[in-house]
C-alpha cells in the first residue's frame, strides 16, 4: 500500500517545527511503527535525518510510543497504543497527519517526542507508598474485597503514555492522576497516605501547567488501557474530602490517647 | 486543613465551586420554569404568585434570593472563566487536526452557551423585572407584561434561542457537577445522564412553550 505522510519535523525543543510531507509503501501486516522504520532507512540512505518517535516495548505494555494520527491519539484503533497499531487498520492512498502530543506541560524535544517528566514529578509527589514493606506478601495475606481488588487493577494498568493528556481538549492530566491515585486508594496499603497524596498529587499537576477537565470523556476514548472516568469522580471526591479535612480523622486533633 | 484560598486556586477547587454553584442554579431554573407554569391558569393565580415573591417576609425573601443568585452566578462565571484560561495556556500550540470521539456538541459549546446564556439573564432582568426595554410595562401586572412581551415575535425568539442554549448547557453541566463533585458511583452514573436529559428538556420545553402560547393565542 501506498501513503502520504504529514509529518511534523522539529529539530530540537527551541526550534519552531513544520509539517514536512513524504510518501511510504508498506505491508498491511506490518505495525505502524515498522512502517516509520522503513521510512527512516529510506532517508538514512539519503543522508537525511530520521524521523524521531518514541518506542520501547513494542507490545503494548511500557508507555513510551504515543503520537496523534489524524486527529487521534495513537491512531484510530480503540485500546491500542501506536506500537500495536498494524497497517491493515489504513487503506491504500490515505494520507495521514502525524503530531506529537500537544500540551505545554509536554514540551516537543525533537519531531513526535515530547518530555513526559510532568509525570514522573507527579508520580513523585505522592504516587507511592513511602513504608518500606519487604517483599512482596502472599496474595491472601491481607483480606481485599474481590472489586476492589479488580477496580485497583484497572486503574493500575495506566501505562503513563499522555495519550489523556493529548486527546483531552483541555490538555488536563485528570485521567492519569486519577488512575496513578485510584489503584492506590483501592487498597489497604494505601490508605495511610490517601488524603496526603490527592492534595500532593493534585498540587503538583496544577504546578506542571496541565489544563482543567470538563468532562468531555475524550481522554477515556483515546486510553490504550480503557481506564474509566470513575477514577475522575473518585479523585474529586478524594480531593474534596482531603481539603476539608486535612487528611485527620477529626479535625484539630493532633494525637489520641494511645 | 488546607487554607480555603489553596482549595479555590486548585484546579478541582476552582471546578467544585463551578459545580456546586451550578447546583444552586439548576435548582433556581427548575423552580422558575415551573412557577411560570401558573400562567396557563389565567392573571389571577400568576399575578398572586407575583406578589407572593415580592411581599414573602415582608419583601426580604425576594432579596435573600436575589443575593442568593447573584453570588451564585458571579462565582459560577469567574470560575468557568478561570478554568477555561487555565486550560487555553495549557495547550498553546494546537492540533492541525483533532477528531472527536466521546465529547458531545453540548459539552464543546458550554463556554460560548455560558456567555449566551449571560447576555440573556442582563436582557430578560432589563425585559421582565425592570421593564427597561419592555413596549408596554406595567409593574405588578405579571400576566399582561408577559402577553405583550411575547407577542413581539423578534423577542420571542430570542427566548427561544436562549432556552436552546441553556438547555445545551444543563444537558452536559447537570451531569458533569455530579462527576466533579464526585457523586458518581458507577453504579449511578447513568442515572446522572438520565437525569440531565430529563432537566434539560423540561427546562427547554416548559419555557420555550411560554412564547410559543403566547404566539399560537392559546395565552392572551
Ligand atoms: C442559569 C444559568 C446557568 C446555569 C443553570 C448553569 C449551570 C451549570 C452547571 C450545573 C455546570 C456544571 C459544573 C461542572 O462542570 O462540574 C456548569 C458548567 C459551566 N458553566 Fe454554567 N450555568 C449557568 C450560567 C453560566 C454562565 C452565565 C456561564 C458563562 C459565562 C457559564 C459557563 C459555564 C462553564 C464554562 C461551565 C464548565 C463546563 C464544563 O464542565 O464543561 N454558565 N454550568
Ligand atoms: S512501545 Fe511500549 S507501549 Fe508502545
Amino acid at each position: 500500500m501506498k501513503l502520504t505522510l504529514r509529518i511534523w519535523r522539529q529539530k530540537d525543543a527551541k526550534s519552531k517545527g513544520a509539517f514536512v510531507t513524504y510518501t511510504a509503501e508498506a505491508d498491511e501486516e506490518m505495525s505502524f511503527l515498522e512502517m516509520l522504520d522503513v521510512v527512516n532507512e529510506g532517508l538514512i540512505q539519503r543522508g537525511e535525518e530520521p524521523i524521531a518517535f518514541d518506542h520501547d516495548c513494542r507490545e503494548g505494555i511500557c508507555g513510551t510510543c504515543g503520537f496523534v494520527i489524524n486527529g487521534r491519539a495513537h491512531g484510530p484503533r480503540e485500546r491500542t497504543t501506536v506500537c500495536q497499531l498494524h497497517m491493515r487498520s489504513f487503506q491504500d492512498g490515505d494520507t495521514l497527519t502525524l503530531e506529537p502530543w500537544r500540551a505545554d506541560a509536554f514540551p516537543v524535544l525533537k519531531d513526535l517526542v515530547v518530555d513526559r517528566g510532568a509525570f514522573d514529578r507527579i508520580i513523585a509527589a505522592g504516587g507511592f507508598i513511602a513504608s518500606a514493606i519487604g517483599g512482596a506478601p502472599d496474595a491472601n495475606a491481607i483480606p481485599i474485597r474481590k472489586e476492589n481488588a479488580d477496580l485497583s487493577m484497572d486503574a493500575a494498568a495506566c501505562i503513563g503514555c499522555g495519550a489523556c493528556v493529548a486527546a483531552c481538549p483541555n490538555a488536563a492530566a485528570m485521567l492519569f492522576v486519577s488512575a496513578k491515585m485510584g489503584h492506590l486508594a483501592m487498597l489497604p496499603q494505601g490508605q495511610p497516605e490517601r488524603m496526603d497524596r490527592a492534595r500532593a498529587m493534585v498540587a503538583q499537576m496544577d504546578a506542571e501547567g496541565f489544563g482543567t477537565c470538563t468532562n468531555h470523556g475524550e481522554c477515556e476514548a483515546a486510553c490504550p488501557k480503557a481506564i474509566r472516568m470513575e477514577f475522575i469522580g473518585r479523585m474529586n471526591a478524594d480531593y474534596v474530602k482531603a481539603s476539608l479535612t486535612g487528611g485527620r480523622r477529626a479535625a484539630g486533633s493532633e494525637g489520641g490517647s494511645g | 486543613m488546607d487554607s480555603a484560598g489553596g482549595f479555590a486556586r486548585s484546579s478541582i477547587g476552582r471546578k467544585v465551586i463551578m459545580a456546586s454553584t451550578g447546583v444552586i442554579l439548576v435548582v433556581y431554573v427548575i423552580g422558575h420554569m415551573i412557577g411560570n407554569l401558573q400562567v396557563y391558569g389565567g392573571p389571577e393565580g400568576i399575578n398572586a404568585y407575583g406578589k407572593f415573591l415580592h411581599t414573602f417576609i415582608h419583601g426580604q425573601a425576594i432579596w435573600v434570593a436575589r443575593i442568593v443568585l447573584l453570588t451564585a452566578v458571579l462565582l459560577h462565571i469567574w470560575s468557568a472563566t478561570s478554568l477555561t484560561l487555565t486550560s487555553r495556556k495549557a495547550r498553546g500550540i494546537g492540533y492541525r487536526e483533532q477528531k472527536w470521539k466521546e465529547s458531545t456538541y453540548a459539552s464543546r459549546t458550554m463556554r460560548w452557551g455560558g456567555v449566551i446564556i449571560l447576555l440573556f439573564v442582563i436582557y430578560h432582568i432589563l425585559h421582565f423585572t425592570t421593564g427597561t426595554v419592555h413596549p408596554d410595562f406595567v409593574p405588578g401586572d405579571v400576566y399582561h407584561n408577559f402577553v405583550a412581551g411575547f407577542r413581539v415575535v423578534p423577542v420571542s425568539i430570542v427566548y427561544i434561542v436562549a432556552m436552546i442554549a441553556l438547555g445545551l448547557h444543563l444537558r452536559h453541566g447537570v451531569w458533569s457537577m455530579f462527576q466533579t463533585l464526585g457523586v458518581s458511583h458507577p453504579r449511578y452514573i447513568g442515572a446522572a445522564h438520565v437525569l440531565a436529559w430529563v432537566i434539560a428538556i423540561a427546562v427547554t420545553v416548559g419555557n420555550i412553550s411560554f412564547p410559543l402560547a403566547v404566539l399560537a393565542g392559546v395565552v392572551k
